[in-house]
This record gives structure tokens, sequence and C-alpha cells, in this order.
């Protein structure tokens, strides 16, 4: 078949990006799953970052509304100093979101970087750290993030970031090393290299853009596995945070012994359920990431 | 007589996002009992998509549009395009068999060659295990190797040759009257080439059955073929008996592969490839689909599709209004058409 | 244009000497290739045939550099290859390149035509600026048959077909202007009507540009076209078994194994493919290159076989004294001093 041709200005086509885009929520729409994440992704974004501008953050207890139902007022209730529970989901969901994307983004840096550079340059550089990945990923990591977190006490988001990633890495790396190991007996790498382009070009050029389904995937797993592991370390009581955070919601649910109170229901169930929710969005969209980036469902 | 398959006006379309591929347009054959009929074409000719809708193995995305495929034996004609399952299952293997590319994972690798054969045979009714090993040795003997020690084997343990050679026993175990063979000799060394052409051969001169090869290869229309069928583009350009069409060819197609085709033997000839390459299936031009690669192309080759029209004689049929200008150039001579190129 | 007679053999511009490989696998150690010596002058045209197994490809890929030999020495401008060190190593990476068998696996599918073939331009500084680069990389899509060249520039390699893919993979091997191009089955998965006109183009290079081209293939046929004003080259089981001018080695094949191969070729004849003699061999079976015979490997299925000699001593590649300049490793043929085809007719 000839080939088709693509849309042309002046020398260049569409710019590769919005082409992509486009392309790329056309296959979402086929798969209505993912579809649901994608929008569940969006709506936590919005409720985020974008929708604690327009709702100021309430600090004030109001003793005569303690763990009230939801109502016209509060939709989900009040907490159990009568601060408005939507109010709290609303700031939380920040804190939790911004750490899972840094860790994300930490963790498959390095994974990434290392697994390629380790498969390419082979020999003790490659046992080396291969032998590192393989004990942290024997150790127990809720632990050992305990243990790291008692003794590094992060202050601040970017610090349990740095935390969470010092584990993470470790299966992502061995991952990519195995593709990598892969796609460089390929002959295009192998014509790479005996055109003396370098190790900088092969891994950049080469490698890492016919990886690039497969790291976003785990980008998107990683932060999965970010929210868990904060949510576990903040609920634990494990990390000096003071500010507004759903894990923190229930931490304090859990010291204030709201578990018990039937009332107090709503307040404890809500920053549950916007977890679940948020894990469940960014599940359903990696499941038809994975579809999508197929590529014997893209046509030429 | 009537023959054994006989395809009418077939066509087949696949759906694609662009549109339907018009695969397949308007093929008919026969095959008479005994015969081998060899299937040329190249990427893009539709020869697969045909010959795997002989046996109804198309893929989902595949839609027969029009024609009819008929089977004949003893009993009955029926046609394999809308024939219920189960007679198509009876069908299947013990009529009409296909061997498949040795080389294109056509085995199941975690079991081995005896359980290929079991399975085979069990699924085609037959029960008694001593009787299907009986069948089992009696097939890897007729083509050439050691039942011993092939039925243990597994098959990354068999070299190319040997697991083509157990599929063409694998297909025989049904006697059936027509066996369909996919690219038999591709991928495989000389030597091993060579005896697995013999080999067929010698299974047909013994057992007498018809053969369809489809091929890329003319060397194998070559040496085995009665008949030939060139394929462009969906639809058959020449129609002839194989030395009509080794020698005499009427379409500037035919005579292209032929001229493209270096020899080891002989005369070097005229070597020259084809120039550009085959059209785009989805949107067909309206008339000739050869006109970008023919050195022959007038004006009037547009306006239509040619017909199928007989030639010389009456079984040899090319789909060009200017085959009496190609015959003109070939000649009638019994020497290959490099060599009347070269020194014309 | 310049025809060059492999018969005058000037210095060697690359060679092959006494070069081996082996590779460790389950069960013990196979040696690919087997001493062998080849030499290679400026604008050659050699041709490596074999069946498989028989190390043409690791051979290849010796010579490209991109193998390191277990014993032996890859020769270029008269310095040992594997000693060398940068810009001496740079510099021979440059002038041999590979060009690979399956056109589909050769590009990386994430790049357009352009990106691939700049990136070596600008690496090498072969342009000055990005004017200069897009001029150079037309210009080669031009030489390679690619026209007009700015169709293509923009194209990802999932929209070629596989002969415009291998064209652009040849146009890849000389952006580094090489002077050696190793092509491994390059034409074997191309469709059969455009075979010639790949193997017209690297012809092409070679009295143009006078690049040595080496084609590897399984393909006497296409061995037989290609090197028609070179040398063919035949291997069989890691040895090279026969090197002789083309048109000789088809008429007059003075190795059994030759005879038996070009006797064995179905041709594109009907007439003469019905009626060719065979060479009716020993035995079908190819010994295991784990368990391989002493003496000459051959012997098991060559019907010229002597029990004494032919099992037990390894013929060498010698001259066969007669008009043409071939050599053979067969210990009959040289005693008789005459080709295998008039010992077995």
């Amino acid at each position: 078949m000839t080939a088709a041709a693509l849309p042309r200005r002046g020398d260049r086509t569409l710019p590769r990006p919005i082409e992509s885009a486009i392309e790329f929520l056309r296959l979402l729409s086929k798969r209505p799953s993912g579809l649901i994440g994608f929008i569940g992704i969006v709506f936590f974004l919005v409720l985020a970052f974008v929708a604690p501008i327009f709702v100021p953050n309430q600090v004030n207890p109001d003793v005569t509304a303690l763990y009230e139902t939801p109502s016209a007022q509060h939709l989900l209730g009040t907490d159990n100093s009568g601060r408005d529970v939507l109010n709290q989901i609303v700031q939380g969901g920040r804190e939790i979101i911004s750490v899972a994307l840094v860790t994300a983004f930490l963790t498959t840096l390095i994974a990434t970087l290392l697994g390629a550079v380790s498969a390419l340059v082979g020999g003790k550089f490659d046992a080396v750290f291969v032998g590192i990945a393989d004990i942290v990923l024997t150790v127990p990591p809720l632990i050992v993030l305990i243990v790291i977190s008692a003794l590094a006490r992060p202050t601040n988001f970017f610090a349990l970031a740095m935390v969470l990633s010092s584990l993470g890495w470790a299966g992502l790396m061995r991952q990519v090393r195995a593709q990598v190991l892969t796609l460089k007996e390929r002959d295009y790498v192998e014509a790479a290299r005996s055109l003396d382009l370098g190790l900088t070009h092969i891994v950049f050029r080469e490698i890492l853009p016919n990886m690039r389904s497969y790291i976003v995937i785990h980008f998107v797993l990683a932060m999965t596995g970010a929210i868990y592991a904060q949510v576990a370390l903040i609920i634990l009581g494990l990390v000096p945070f003071s500010g507004k955070n759903w894990a923190l919601m229930l931490y304090f649910a859990n010291t204030q012994g709201a578990f018990y109170f039937k009332d107090a229901f709503w307040f404890v169930f809500s920053p549950i359920l916007a977890i679940v929710l948020l894990q469940l969005s960014l599940v359903l969209f990696v499941n038809a990431l994975e579809d999508i980036f197929n590529p014997r469902l893209r046509s030429s | 007589m009537t023959p054994v398959l006989s395809v009418r006006d077939l066509s087949i379309d696949y759906r694609t996002r662009r549109g339907p591929v018009h695969a397949v347009r308007d093929v008919s054959f026969d095959i008479a009992k005994g015969e081998t009929v060899a299937i040329i074409g190249e990427s893009g000719s539709g020869k697969t998509t045909l010959a795997v809708s002989l046996i109804r193995l198309s893929p989902r995305s595949a839609r027969i549009t029009k024609g009819a495929i008929l089977y004949t034996n003893a009993r009955e004609t029926i046609d394999i395009r809308t024939v219920a399952d189960d007679e198509l299952r009876q069908y299947r293997w013990s009529e009409c068999a296909m061997v498949f590319q040795a080389a294109l994972n056509s085995f199941n690798p975690v079991i081995n060659i005896w359980e290929q054969f079991a399975d085979t045979a069990r699924a085609h009714g037959m029960k008694d295990s001593a009787a299907i090993h009986a069948r089992a040795d009696e097939l890897l003997d007729l083509v050439h190797l050691d039942p011993a020690r092939v039925l243990k084997a597994y098959p990354h343990e068999l070299s190319g040759g040997m697991k083509q050679r157990v599929l063409i026993a694998l297909s025989l175990l049904l006697e059936p009257q027509l066996i369909i063979l996919d690219e038999p000799t591709t991928a495989l060394d000389i030597l091993t080439q060579r005896s697995i052409i013999d080999l067929l051969g010698t299974l047909r001169k013994k057992l007498g059955f018809s053969m369809i090869f489809i091929s890329h290869d003319l060397s194998i229309a070559a040496e085995l073929a009665d008949r030939m069928i060139t394929m462009y583009a969906g639809t058959v350009v020449e129609r002839a008996s194989v030395t009509d069409l080794f020698y005499r060819p009427r379409h500037p197609y035919s005579v292209g592969l032929l001229r493209a085709v270096p020899r080891v033997s002989g005369a070097m000839g005229a070597v020259e490839s084809i120039p550009g390459s085959p059209p785009d299936l989805i949107r067909l031009p309206p008339g000739c689909t050869y006109i970008p690669r023919c050195p022959l192309a007038i004006a009037a080759c547009a306006d239509r599709e040619p017909d199928l029209v007989p030639v010389d004689t009456p079984a040899h049929e090319a789909r060009c209004i200017r085959w009496k200008t190609v015959a003109e150039q070939v000649g009638t001579a019994e020497v290959a058409v490099a060599e009347k190129i070269a020194t014309a | 244009m310049s025809v060059v007679d492999p018969t005058v053999r000037g210095t060697p511009l690359i060679e092959l000497d006494h070069v081996s490989r082996a590779f460790k696998v389950p069960g013990g150690s196979i040696t690919a290739v087997d001493g062998v010596s080849l030499a290679i002058t400026a604008s050659e045209a050699l041709c490596i045939v074999g069946e498989s197994g028989c190390g043409k490809t690791t051979t290849g890929r010796m010579l490209a550099g991109i193998l390191r030999p277990t014993s032996g020495r890859l020769v270029y401008e008269g310095q040992d290859v594997w000693q060398k060190k940068g810009h001496d190593l740079s510099a021979f990476r440059q002038a041999v390149q590979l060009v690979h068998q399956d056109p589909y696996a050769s590009l990386n599918p994430t790049r357009t035509i352009f990106q691939t073939l700049s990136a070596p331009i600008y690496r090498h500084k072969k342009a000055k600026g990005n004017r200069d680069a897009t001029n150079r990389v037309r210009h080669l899509l031009d030489v390679v048959g690619l026209t007009p060249p700015d169709d293509f520039l923009s194209k990802y390699p999932h929209q070629l077909s596989g002969g415009q893919r291998q064209r652009v993979a040849i146009a890849r091997a000389l952006t580094v202007d090489p002077r050696v191009i190793v092509a491994d089955e390059a034409v074997s998965m191309v469709d059969v009507s455009i075979r010639i006109s790949l193997l017209n183009l690297l012809l092409g290079l070679r009295s143009e540009m006078g690049v040595s081209i080496v084609l590897i293939t399984h393909d006497l046929a296409v061995a037989r076209y290609f090197a028609r004003e070179g040398r063919i080259g035949v291997m069989y089981l890691g040895r090279m078994v026969e090197l002789a001018r083309s048109e000789a080695l088809v008429s007059d094949p003075a190795h059994p194994y030759s005879a038996a191969l070009i006797a064995a070729i179905p041709e594109a004849d009907p007439r003469i493919t019905r009626s060719k003699e065979r060479v009716t061999l020993k035995t079908a079976d190819v010994p295991s290159l784990l368990a391989l015979p002493p003496g000459c490997t051959f012997h098991p299925r060559c019907p010229l076989a002597e029990p004494g000699l032919c099992d037990v001593l390894v013929p060498e590649l010698l001259p066969l004294p007669g008009g043409e300049v071939r050599e053979v490793a067969c210990h009959v043929a040289i005693r008789e001093r005459q080709p295998a085809a008039e010992l077995l007719a």
C-alpha cells in the first residue's frame, strides 16, 4: 500500500505534541473505563489544586456543630471540632497528590536512568547496581520506610517524597534494565553504535523514546504506590505534618476515637472515599494506557 | 470432469479504519483432480488472503463480499463459503489440508511431535492411540523422517526442513483430496528446498492429491506446477499452463516478474526490477491497477479495469488490452523471457 | 565506469587473517567461523554465500567490527583493528558500515527519516549548520533513489515500504563516507520484483563512489548477479570452501559442495529446472556444530570423499591451477588439478 502523507505546513507537519494529544483523546474515548479514569484524575487534580483557590481554608472550630451529618450547609458533615469536612477534603488533596507526583517523578527518573545506563554499560557497573536493587527489593518496604521516617523526620512534602523514592526505584530499575537489554540488541541500536553516535544519544534518542509508553505507565503506577505508602506512614503517625491532608484526617480520626462514633461516619468515610476513588481513577487510566500504547492498535 | 475446487468470482474485503481494503477481487479458477496450480504474487497481491479463505480460516476483520468456493468430492459439492460449521470441520483436514510456513511458528512449542499428531487425529475423530501411532509412523516414513526420533522431539529441536516435512506429514493424515501450501520453501536452505520440492513431487505421484501453492517464488512453480496464476493488487492478471506463462507471458506484470528474477544456470539475460510499488487497495484507480509500473500503458488502459480475456489459446487468459503487443515483444520461442529481451 | 579485475590484487583495504569465532552454548562451544582469511580491495564486489549455520553472517559481522574474533586478526589499512583506540578506532568504525537484513527492524520507529539520517551527520560534523545538513540528507536520499527527497524527510519508517526502508538504511551507512559496506542478507526480506534495483544501487555505489560491497546471501542467483564482476566465497560449517570469480563458480564449480548447491537450486525456468542434473550427496544430514566431523567437514556427505585422506586432514584453501584465479579447499580437486564439477560428471 502506498504511504499516507502527513498533513503539511511548509516543510513540517502538525506539531507532534498536539497531533499526539488529539490522537490520544480519540483512542481513549473508545475505552470507557479508561475515559472514566481519566475524568476522575482530572476531577481530583481540579479539586486539589484549583478548588482551594476558591474555597478558603477554614480553621475556626464551631463547637455548636460537632459531628454533624451532611446537610445543605455542610455537604459532608463536620468533624470533631465542627469544621466542615468537605472543606478539609478540598484542602487535603494538594499535599497527597503533590507528594505522589514528586515521588513518582524521582522514582521514575532514578530508575530509568540507572536501569538504562546499567544495561548499556554492563560489566561491573551493572553488577553493582543490580545487586543494590536486589537488596532494596528484598527488604520489607513498609518497615524500612517506618525506620527511615523515624530517623529522617521529614518535615515537608518534598522530604517525604525523597524518603518514599529511596525504596521505590528498585523494582522499576530492574524492569527498565530488562527492557533496555532487549532494545539494545535491535538493529537500529547496533547501527547507532557502529556509527559511533555515543552513549548519550543511544540512551536518550534511540532507546528511551521506544520506552515512552512503558515509562508513562510506570509513572502512574508509582503514583498509586506513593499514595498508599504516604497514607500508611501518616496514619501511623510517623510523619510530623501539620497541614491539611486526607491521611491526616484519618490519623486524627484514629487518635480521637472517631472510628467508634456512629455520627463520625462521614468524617471517616470521606477521606477514605477520596483516596480510594483517586487510586481507582489512576488504575483505570493505566489499564487503558496499556491498550493505547500497544503499537498494533495504532494504524499508519 | 468436475474440478475438485472451483473458485468463482471471489471477492474479500478487510475492514480497517480507513475503509474496506479490497484484498481479493473477482478471482476465479478451477483445479482438477491430481493437478498442481501455483498462485504467484508479491506482498499486497492478495494470495494469502485467498489461500486462507479456501478453508475459511480468515481473520474476523475479513469478509467475503461475493463469490463461491465450490468443493467437490465423490459424493457431493459444497460451497465452503456457506457450509455449516460441523460440515466445515469435516471438510478441513480430511478433504482439504493446509500446510503453513514452517518457519513461522506453526507448532505449539510446549508439546512434542507425537502429541501434535495425536491432537490433530483426535480432533478429527480418530480415537485409537495405537492406530494413530501406526499412521504417524507411516506418514513420517513417507516424508523420509525417522519416526522413533521425531515423534519424541519438540519443535525447537528440529531443523527448518524437518519441521516442514512434519507439517506435510500432518497434512496427509486423513488422505485429503486437496492440499494447500503457503510458501513451502521460503526461508529454507537451498539443499533443504530441493529435498522438499522432490518430496512433494514424489508424494503427488504416489498419492494423487491436487495441490495449490501460494508463493512469491517463481522457481517452485517452474518445478512443480501444471498451471499458474499470477496475482496483482488482489486480482488474477494471467492464467496459463506453466510453459505458456514462462515462455509466452501475455501480461506486462508476468513479463516484469520473469525479468526481475536472476538465474544461476544459462545466460544471465537482462535482469531488471519493476519500478514503483503496488497500489493502495483501499482507493483503487478506475482503470488497470498496473498502469504506474507498466511500460506499455496507454490512455485507454485507464478507462476501466480490463477483463480476463483468452489470448493464444482458450486455456491461457490475460487481463491486458495490449496483450498482442506483449506477444510481439516476447514471441513464441520456448526460451526464457530474460534471454529473449537480451538478444532483442 | 571502472571495472575492477579481481585477478589483479592490489593492497587489501580490509582483511580477515585466519579469523575464528567461537560461541559458548549449552552443551559446549561451537566454532561458528574457523580459520577464515579474506582480503578485500577498494571498489570490490564480493559475495559470501552459504546455507544456514555456515558462519557467513558471523564472518560479515566480524568484518564490520561488530564481533570480535576469538582468534586471528581483522586488519584495516595494515593495522589490527582490535588494537586500535580513540581516533583510529573511530575512523575504522566509520569506514566499515553494516546494512541489516530486516527492513522492519533496522530503523528506529520513533524517529523520522531526517532525524535518523542527520544524527551521524551532526555527530561527525559532516555539515556546517542545519541547512547544510538538510542538503546533505537530501543528496543522500537522491543517491539511494528516494526521490523527491522532500517527500521522505518527515516520514516515519512505518510509512515506507520494505524496499524504501532498505534504501534509507543504505543512505544511513553512506552518511559517514564508508569505504566498505557489509550488506547482511540485505535483499532477502524485500519483494522479488525490486531486489535487482537494490542490488543495482549497491553496485552503483561501487562504481560511482568506489565503495567496496560485501554481500552476504543464501541465494546463489542473487550472488551470481551481484558479483558478476567480482568474487563469490562459499562457506560450509564455518569454513571457506571455495573463492572464485562469479561466472567460473557458477559454470564450473571447483568444490563438490558448490557443485551440489548449484545443481540443487530450483530455477525460474521449467525446461531448465526439470531437466537439471542433481549431485547426489551421501546423506542429507548436516552435522551439528557441536560435533564437527574430523578432517574435511564435508566428507560424510561428499561423493568424492576418500577415506584416509578427507576424514583425517583439514583441507586448506589453495589456488587451483587454470586460467581463472580460484581457490578451493578440497584435497581431491587440488590433487587432480580439476574442479569438482568435472570430476563428478
